[in-house]
């Protein structure tokens, strides 16, 4: 294992560390709970947004944390989900009297940690507590046998959006309907060409031959739904569309915001390079490209690859995605 | 009889037992999961081994309820809530309760297992710890049945859960991490169900 650590058992609080002092006019960041806040309290009557899930996928969540996004982000070990205290502390810290939505994307540990949490934050400190699931990935096809499709990239656009909603003033039940809609708009597929070593484990999580890729990954390592061999860019993009056209009609005159995300090891040339591939095809395919977004967002250590989203968007959507954003990871219009 | 210190010692037994094997259970997840579980349990049972010094427990509900916070708090993942909830429900069932015998350890395996049933929501056959948890219940209540003391009842529970363990091997996961794979997570013992077996194996050790 060759990284730009110390102690693989202080990664997490020291890269936290890190945040607070690369973006002291931004974020506060509580050490002891492992919470990244936006450097000023909670507008009162603002709803607050409170993400989390394990680490390793920066910018997400912490670096989404700001002006037009989240108002806290809880930051589990890597790869693996928070726990309820560190969720409770923020969902109390964040409370400006219109009550705290909970993100949570689609991974058991995730679900269940953000569930006792909220059940917690009702029970001692009267929040008003709203969750939405995000569960987007297309590659998990037999939802019935499984834990479900798991929340991949459109967690990123749901954070924006819903972000700039709580920044209008939109009450809890609005933000948590339009979470709903986002998460049920959008749709995802990502591929590999490496794997990734969890700093804990020291090795990595699964082996890929040199001439091997494999698809249908998540963003914590796991193995895909195949391992084929490597193919051109153009076939790969194809291969990432295909599913996410099939499972949602994505044409008509509703257009559509597109992510193509890199995996953290995949340079921006490539992404760009996808990028070309992914919107010439979903051009072809009748769908209207409205807004885009290509670089690291969600991102899974140092694993080479990349995932497409793409997101049905309404103009209250698209208009929701334009207003000002002022995160660590994302930012215009300030 | 199972005394407080019966239950301090099963936990510290079990602490032990995931340092030592934190590198096996995380080969396992490693395999179908996402390469932590071994990692997870040894930080989080490090964490409630230390518990009995820094307080003075006098009853067996109140150290559970406290080994069960604990773990919620220092395991993360799924095994977190899993783990906790056993363990806060397992307390509910001695609530009164200065010396256990085989009754009450029954009261308390069923209301422990209950509880990762309900956080859980998996079935047997879904390849999850509840693969372990399920038989050696079965066996515990039925060694009870026939009139076993709570040392053979244990033994049969982590026999039991011994088999359940390796039975999974041949499931393919419907819930957690694995069910991704789909048929791919064939062939693989599941990391929950060993890490639970070893709970168990620890229990027959220490707590009759």
């Amino acid at each position: 294992m060759k990284k730009l650590i110390n102690d693989p058992a202080d990664v997490v609080v020291e890269a936290l560390r890190g945040m607070a002092a690369a973006h002291p006019d931004r974020l506060r960041v509580d050490l002891e709970n492992k919470v990244v806040y936006r450097k000023d309290p909670i507008r009162s009557g603002k709803v607050g947004l409170v993400s989390g899930g394990g680490s390793g996928h920066e910018p997400m969540h912490g670096g989404l944390v700001g002006l037009g996004m989240l108002d806290a982000a809880c930051a589990g070990e890597v790869f693996t989900s928070p726990v309820p205290d560190q969720m409770m502390a923020a969902t109390k810290e964040v409370d400006g009297g219109a009550g705290v939505l909970h993100i949570v994307k689609n991974y058991t540990g995730d679900v269940m940690n953000f569930e006792m949490a909220a059940e917690l934050a009702a029970a001692e400190a009267g929040t008003e507590v709203q969750s939405v699931v995000v569960d987007d990935d297309v590659a998990v096809q037999d939802s019935l046998y499984t834990a479900g499709r798991r929340g991949v990239g459109t967690t990123v656009l749901l954070e924006k959006i819903v972000g700039a909603a709580a920044e209008e003033g939109r009450s809890l039940a609005d933000c948590a309907a339009l979470a709903t809609k986002v998460n049920d708009n959008g749709r995802s597929m990502g591929m590999a060409l490496t794997s990734c070593t969890v700093p804990a484990a020291g090795k990595p999580t699964f082996d890929l031959a040199e001439d091997e890729m494999e698809v249908g990954i998540g963003i914590h390592g796991e193995p895909g739904r195949k391992r084929v061999p490597l193919a051109p860019a153009r076939e790969v993009a194809a291969m990432l569309v295909e599913p996410v056209l099939t499972d949602l009609d994505f044409t008509g005159d509703t257009g559509a915001i597109v992510m193509l995300n890199g995996m953290g090891g995949t340079p921006l040339i490539e992404l760009y390079l996808m990028y070309a591939e992914v919107a010439q095809i979903l051009e072809r395919s009748g769908v209207t490209i409205a807004r885009r977004l290509v670089g690291n967002y969600i991102t899974s250590l140092e694993m080479a690859g990349c995932s497409v989203t793409v997101l049905r968007a309404d103009d209250d959507l698209v208009g929701l995605w334009d207003a000002p954003v002022n995160t660590p990871g994302l930012r215009w219009g300030v | 009889m199972a005394t407080l210190q019966s239950f301090t010692d099963w936990i510290a037994d079990y602490a032990g037992v995931v340092r030592d094997q934190a590198d096996y259970l995380t080969d396992l997840d490693r395999a179908i999961g996402d390469a932590d579980h071994g990692a997870n349990m040894a930080r989080g049972m490090g964490k409630v081994a230390l518990l009995t010094e820094q307080e003075e427990f006098t009853a067996i509900d109140a150290y559970l309820k406290k080994v069960g916070m604990s773990l919620v708090s220092n395991v993360g993942g799924a095994s977190g809530p899993l783990y906790g909830t056993f363990f806060l429900r397992m307390a509910g069932a001695f609530t009164g309760v200065e010396e256990a015998g085989v009754t009450e350890v029954a009261a308390g395996l069923r209301a422990g297992v209950e509880g990762i049933l309900a956080r859980g929501k998996a079935e047997v056959g879904d390849k999850t710890m509840y693969d372990a948890w399920a038989p050696a219940l079965e066996a515990f209540d039925s060694a009870v049945g026939s009139g076993s003391d709570l040392a053979a009842a244990l033994a049969a529970a982590a026999e039991a859960a011994a088999k359940g363990r390796d039975e999974t091997e041949g499931l393919v996961a419907r819930k957690g991490r694995a069910s991704y794979l789909g048929e791919r997570s064939r062939g693989h013992i599941d990391p929950g169900a060993t890490s639970s077996t070893m709970l168990l194996e620890s229990a027959a050790r220490t707590l009759a």
